[in-house]
């Protein structure tokens, strides 16, 4: 099991902030592919993954990262702080 | 070094203070502190989301290089989130060291990093609706300096 947590606008657009997910995905972008082939929201969420940023146990990564022994996946837009 | 990450408003004068009277040995102290803008002129709120958890901790790893990096001898970063209103600090970053070039350096090193690699995200309500506030290029690019 899997924690995948959205923010912002991705949370808005797949309509709830955290879920808690079984899956065999070996990459984030096998999980990336797995949700999208869910429901047209989560399709909608990661049509475009160059407008996408991803956080592994709260460490920034990219969709090519493996997942395994990852505890908590995190997909939100470019950051906008300061 | 402090960090911290809340919603409740802070005092810039009293945190500024407190932090040059602590920040012993030093001769130069750095402060920036960033408001929110209203650039429609309709602004109601920002509303700034972030990530518990994984804010603190990018905040420290940051905060934590720029002191190495220019031997500070203290830094604070205090950021919020929650409903904000135009005019209201959002977040404000203070350096200690012994000389300005490195504390001024490091400040602007801090805001760089802070702006596109910690986990905030601004959202500008107006009257007409509301809309996440884009990340630019110009921040991304602003890495590349350090």
């Amino acid at each position: 099991m899997i924690d995948v947590l959205y923010f912002a606008w991705v949370r808005e657009r797949i309509g709830l902030p955290r879920e808690r997910i079984a899956t065999s995905a070996v990459t984030v972008a096998d999980l990336v592919a797995e949700l999208s082939a869910r429901e047209d929201r989560y399709a909608a969420a990661f049509a475009d993954l160059a407008a996408l940023r991803v956080a592994l146990d709260q460490e920034l990564s990219d969709f090519s990262a493996p997942l395994a022994g990852v505890r908590e996946v995190a997909f939100f837009p470019p950051m906008t702080g300061g | 070094m402090r960090v911290a990450v809340q919603s409740a408003p802070f005092d810039i004068g009293h945190e500024t203070a407190a932090f040059a009277q602590a920040a012993a040995g030093a001769g130069a102290v750095v402060t920036f502190t960033g408001i929110v803008r209203d650039l429609s002129g309709g602004l109601t709120a920002m509303e700034i989301e972030h990530y518990p958890g994984m804010t603190e901790r990018a905040i420290r790893d940051i905060t934590l290089q720029a002191v190495s990096r220019w031997d500070l001898i203290d830094a604070l970063v205090i950021h919020r989130h929650g409903t904000l209103r135009a005019g209201e600090p959002i977040m404000m970053v203070a350096t200690a060291a012994a000389h300005r070039a490195g504390a001024f350096a490091a400040a602007d090193f801090l805001m760089d990093y802070l702006k596109s690699r910690a986990p905030f995200w601004k959202k500008e309500i107006t009257a007409s609706g509301a809309a996440w506030v884009a990340a630019t290029d110009q921040d991304e690019a602003a890495l590349s300096r350090w």
